[in-house]
């Protein structure tokens, strides 16, 4: 362990710790945008700047090893002016248009030129107008919108390890693509949506959905195979507008193409919404009241024990269904019918 | 699960997602990691790129083989030559673990006898891979420090699934790479709650946490908390149902949210069970395929219409919670089976517990006989100790892994650390046995089954979702470019697929991601389904069937270029 000073406050640190992670250890909010805990340090974006004393220039906090013995200060009338100047950079290159944009209130840019109170620009000029390319169905790329901070390639990278995009070009024409702008070999899994700090990269299918406002979050788990990851549902009066997922879970936040952007089958209109009854062999399945449903079942599955014996009826539970509710269908087959004729499909 | 319960006397993940990033090497075999478990996929990715090495054991070159070592292309249905020649080149080489194996297993000398004659010449003979690859892994494996074994349905839908199965716990226990933190035997689930429906006791021989339903003193205890006389009886498993169904003997079938007649192997077969019932009842969220069947169907709620509780692949209990209400007139499933029971006169669902001396909420009196999702899970944790520990307000914070006996008790990561239930497991010698169905000149390529990443199961969740569906929205199957030329197929051609039970036409796919001889289908899509197809051969322990391997035949359809 080794011991340095942040803002005046001391803090013991594992060696190898960088002094944005410490920072944060103490609390202390250094802004950044191209900064992600699960991936490699970048120090692109320069906004986590700090000055160390001993240190001509400021440094950016995530990629400087914490030292001992360094006292390092995370705010300054200086460091508030070049940060500021940063953010004054990148929106002088930056659609204004806020209003109509998927990321509205949840844009670390946004937020970050809200916090720096800049509504006026001096750097007023030429700006970038990419091509968009948006043949698949999952993610839409406002590319004018990219402030080139490399999340998305380095968690395709990182972690998906697909590398189905890289930086591309100089200097203004830089831009991220597909490799030599053709074919995106892509998995679809939304990583790079779930990372980029603008509204560069969002889901096709939540576009022109509710933003924040009365959206509920709900923390559940998804319903597709047994990885269990962790899920944050967003509706707005019991409709699904969009799947997330916290970073701080088992699964770190990442998910498939079907956690992710899978979830229309819920609001689906096929939904079953009323019991069906087929009132004779051969004949077509009827709406029908709960009460009937229940009576019909209740009535055969008697019929059928006082005839044959317990043993002549069997339940398939499943592997979709909760725990509480397999625990109850199999004590519903054991104690109530009479029988363990009872499985499921999936059997192993 | 009847294999791994055998030699260990648990049939879970031995051990966890997170520890496979600390593994030295992984050997994933029978399963097709990145499109069925991405998630956990990214795990084994990044244990590579920390310095693990990683063999792929499949027929096909799966997307995860990009991220592999060493690639074993085996045939369809040869894994137990394959794994006896790799223990063969390990105890040749002096590579096993004697130190664990003396400490805690037991009959090795009979084993190491049977794998005398498995020489890695003749698993190249057997399984296709070449001697120096078997070799190779076999090296790769045995000389890691901590090494994980990873499989799916590739190693469990055979006919020789449990001996599969057996054949993978005897490898961990050779090198003692099972009761340690990255090691271990580690099924990866199919389906979000697989795991915890086997836990509940969905099963015909066994009560909640695996308790034998033929033992006296468990019943009593059973008997006492839900106040009533219990069989003894072992029950029929879901493919014995088929044929008890066919013979007349079960007629009446309550599924609750599957979709048999789609996904179980010989469709037309469990077709004409299903038609054969005096009464089916469904409860589902969609009219399945299943539920068209059915005399009664009932609206259920779907995962985000309802609180409770996920047990994932590694043993984690997670809260579902509901963020919806029902459409329609639908119900939650407890709701449901609650008027059922007081239906069928069952009006004491509660009393026994509360004779026990556990609270239960006095206010529901209305309907006396339906649980909610605590309260069930409560009554579950009574009955099983390996979730006592467990409550919702603890689950808040986030997932337990079970055995957790005890409130205090932080859950288990890693199971056997000091000992197997079953005491000292044995090895157990096995003789491979053939594939059910083999090829012969009227139906010469082996067809194996799977999913594919963008679609799920039977469909009938992902074909709704549209995005999905807009990236793979047909059936296909993928030939070899050497089959396909002799067959005269080029990509994008219309064929037919026939096997001894059924015929489907579908697109082919033509590459190399099979083997020559070998096909593949994706079992998702109902105009094609892949299951008219399959072999209801069955494990005779386990009693799965055999779909990942039978035979068929590919016919072009139209004039041959």
């Amino acid at each position: 362990m080794i011991s340095l000073t942040i803002d005046g406050r001391e803090v013991s640190v594992f060696e190898g710790t960088s002094v944005l992670e410490a920072a944060r250890i103490l609390e202390i909010d250094i802004p950044t945008l191209c900064h992600d805990p699960r991936l490699k340090p970048f120090g692109g974006c320069r906004l986590c700047i700090v000055e160390i004393r001993g240190m001509a220039r400021p440094v950016t906090a995530c990629t400087t090893p914490a030292i001992g013995g360094m006292v390092v200060t995370t705010t300054s009338e200086r460091l508030y002016r070049l940060r500021r100047t940063i953010i004054e950079l990148l929106l002088s290159d930056h659609p204004n248009d806020c209003m109509v944009c998927a990321r509205a209130g949840d844009c670390t840019l946004q937020e970050q030129a809200y916090f720096y109170k800049l509504r006026l620009n001096r750097f007023t000029g030429e700006m970038r107008d990419h091509d968009r390319v948006d043949a698949n169905p999952f993610i839409k790329r406002e590319m004018n919108k990219c402030i080139l901070c490399g999340l998305c390639v380095r968690v395709c990278d990182e972690v998906q390890g697909v590398n189905a995009i890289d930086f591309a070009f100089r200097g203004f024409n830089a831009r991220v693509t597909p490799p030599f702008e053709k074919d995106l070999d892509c998995e679809f899994c939304g990583q790079c949506v779930a990372v980029c700090p603008t509204g560069a990269l969002t889901g096709k299918v939540w576009a022109g959905e509710a933003r924040q406002k009365d959206v509920k979050m709900t923390d559940t788990v998804c319903s597709y195979c047994g990885c269990g990851c962790n899920i944050t549902l967003h509706t707005v009066r019991d409709r699904v507008v969009r799947i997330t997922s916290r970073p701080d879970t088992h699964n770190r936040g990442w998910l498939c193409a079907k956690g992710r952007f899978g979830y229309e089958f819920i609001n689906h209109p096929d939904r079953l919404k009323t019991p069906l009854i087929r009132r004779k062999k051969g004949g077509n399945l009827e709406p029908a009241a709960w009460e009937d449903a229940f009576d019909l079942i209740a009535g055969q599955f008697t019929r059928i024990k006082e005839e044959s014996g317990p043993d002549a009826l069997g339940g398939l539970a499943s592997a979709r269904c909760t725990n509480e509710e397999n625990y109850v269908f199999q004590k519903f087959f054991r104690a109530v019918i009479g029988t363990n004729n009872i499985d499921h499909c999936a059997r192993y | 699960m009847a294999g791994l319960a055998t030699v260990f006397g648990s049939g879970a993940m031995s051990n966890s997602v997170a520890e496979i990033e600390r593994t030295d090497a992984l050997f994933v075999i029978g399963s097709n990691t990145t499109e069925n478990h991405p998630i956990i996929a990214l795990r084994m990715k990044q244990a590579v790129r920390n310095g693990a090495k990683l063999i792929v054991a499949d027929p096909r070159t799966i997307p995860l083989v990009k991220f592999a070592h060493l690639h074993l292309r085996h045939r369809p249905g040869t894994d137990i030559t394959l794994l006896n020649t790799i223990m063969h080149v390990i105890v040749r080489e002096g590579l096993e673990d004697r130190e664990f194996i003396e400490a805690r297993t037991t009959d090795f000398e009979t084993f190491q006898k049977n794998l005398e004659n498995f020489t890695p010449e003749y698993g190249e003979k057997i399984t296709g891979v070449p001697a120096r690859d078997i070799i190779e892994a076999a090296r790769i494996y045995a000389t890691a420090g901590r090494a994980g074994i990873y499989y799916t349905m590739g190693i469990t839908q055979h006919s020789m699934g449990t001996d599969n199965v057996i054949s993978l716990a005897n490898l961990a226990l050779l090198t003692g790479n099972i009761g340690r933190e990255a090691t271990g035997v580690n099924p990866l689930r199919g389906q979000n709650n697989v795991q915890g429906c086997c836990d509940m006791g969905c099963s015909p021989n066994v009560f909640p946490g695996y308790q034998s339903l033929t033992d006296p003193e468990v019943r009593e205890r059973f008997e006492e908390v839900w106040g009533t006389r219990l069989p003894d009886k072992i029950g029929l498993t879901a493919s014995e149902m088929i044929e008890a169904m066919l013979a007349g003997s079960l007629k009446g079938l309550y599924v609750m949210g599957e979709n048999p007649a789609m996904s179980d192997p010989n469709t037309t077969h469990t077709l004409e069970a299903f038609r054969k019932l005096d009464f089916l009842v469904v409860q589902d969220i969609f009219l399945t395929e299943t539920a068209e069947l059915a005399d009664v169907v009932l609206p259920a709620a779907s995962f985000a219409e309802k609180d409770g509780t996920f047990t994932n692949s590694e043993r984690r209990v997670q809260m579902v919670r509901k963020a919806l209400s029902t459409p329609g007139r639908a119900k939650d499933d407890l709701w449901i089976l609650g008027n059922l029971t007081a239906r069928m006169g069952f009006n004491h669902v509660f009393e026994s517990i509360r004779a026990l001396g556990y609270k239960v909420p006095e206010d529901n009196d209305a309907k006396q006989t339906i649980m909610t999702p605590e309260q069930a899970f409560l009554e579950a944790g009574l009955l099983w100790p390996g979730i006592r520990g467990m409550t919702y307000q603890r689950l808040k914070n986030g997932g337990i892994q079970w055995p957790c006996p005890s409130q205090g008790h932080p859950g288990t990561p890693y199971l056997f650390r000091d000992s197997f239930p079953v005491g000292r497991p044995a090895f157990r010698s096995i003789t491979p046995t053939e594939s059910d169905e083999l090829v012969d000149s009227d139906y010469p390529y082996v067809l194996t089954t799977g999913r594919i990443l963008f679609q799920y199961h039977t469909g009938s969740m992902t074909r709704r979702s549209k995005a999905l569906e807009t990236v793979a929205p047909c059936p296909f199957i993928e030939i070899n470019h050497r089959d396909a030329a002799l067959l005269e197929i080029l990509d994008e051609d219309p064929v037919t697929v026939t096997s001894r039970r059924g015929t489907i036409s579908l697109i082919a796919r033509v590459g190399d991601r099979v083997g020559p001889g070998v096909v593949f289908i994706p079992f998702h899509y109902r105009e094609a389904a892949a299951n008219l197809l399959t072999n209801n051969a069955l494990d005779p322990i386990c009693k799965i069937a055999e779909a990942k391997v039978c035979a068929v035949r590919i016919d072009k359809v139209g004039p041959t270029a």
